[in-house]
């Protein structure tokens, strides 16, 4: 990369952050959100991931999606931190509704409290949810 | 289209990627390299090697720039960098390399 070019770039970062909220395979939600977040790590800006509700789902081991032929594209997050992307937000109270922990997930996460949430959201240029 | 190794027929997209990647041999990527008059060298062999496990591993293609930091983790800075990768793959390292490692072309690849 042209350092003259990251420079002026460094200006206009902007944070993004992907809101996960849907199951990972009963919709294309979630395989479209996380296409997104790989194509905007091209764009060197402040990219996080939050997952929320069924979202956090999205991240649990061991799915076999093979009965319902859908890829399982739960090994994918493990590849974002690859990308520079590695700000990942589990709510809480969501993990906790479902039985969860942090242990039941594919990738090191940082879990948080839905008023940490809401914080982290209102910090943000750009929120896209899914 | 298609390409035709030992009597099978392998369906790919418009684009040449299969798409059955199952049906992936070694000897596919020659076939495929050959049509485009490209020899493949063991330096061609350690990209596609890499790619295919970087595939198994998560699910999916890596971007070139992604492609160009984990190889050069691996195979060491000679070797991480576009210059080295594009003179390997002259129709980009990400694009052309995963063709012929019979993963789909990269997420957000145009």
């Amino acid at each position: 990369m042209n350092d003259e070019f990251d420079e002026d770039a460094a200006s206009t970062i902007k944070r993004f952050m992907f809101v996960n909220r849907k199951a990972p395979h009963g919709t294309i939600y979630a395989l479209e959100a996380l296409e997104v977040v790989l194509i905007s790590a091209a764009f060197d800006q402040d990219v996080s991931l939050a997952f929320l509700d069924d979202g956090v789902l999205q991240l649990r081991k061991g799915q076999d999606a093979k009965a319902i032929e859908m890829k399982n594209f739960a090994p994918t997050y493990r590849a974002l931190e690859g990308y520079d992307i590695e700000k990942l937000y589990v709510e809480r109270e969501s993990l906790e509704a479902r039985g969860m922990t942090a242990d039941d997930l594919v990738v090191p996460v940082e879990v948080v409290d839905r008023a940490r949430m809401s914080a982290l959201m209102s910090e943000q240029d750009v929120i896209m949810s899914f | 289209m298609a390409i035709e190794l030992n009597g099978q027929t392998i369906p790919t997209d418009e684009e040449g990627y299969i798409q059955d990647l199952s049906q992936w041999s070694p000897e596919l990527a020659e076939v495929m390299a050959q049509e485009d008059s490209q020899e493949l060298t063991e330096q061609h062999w350690e990209v596609i090697n890499f790619l295919r496990e970087y595939y198994d591993e998560y699910q999916i293609a890596p971007a070139v720039r992604v492609l160009t930091k984990q190889i050069g983790k691996r195979l060491g800075p000679e070797k991480g960098n576009s210059k080295y990768l594009y003179e390997l793959f002259p129709y980009g390292p990400a694009k052309q390399a995963c063709r012929y490692a019979g993963l789909p072309k990269p997420t957000g690849c145009v």
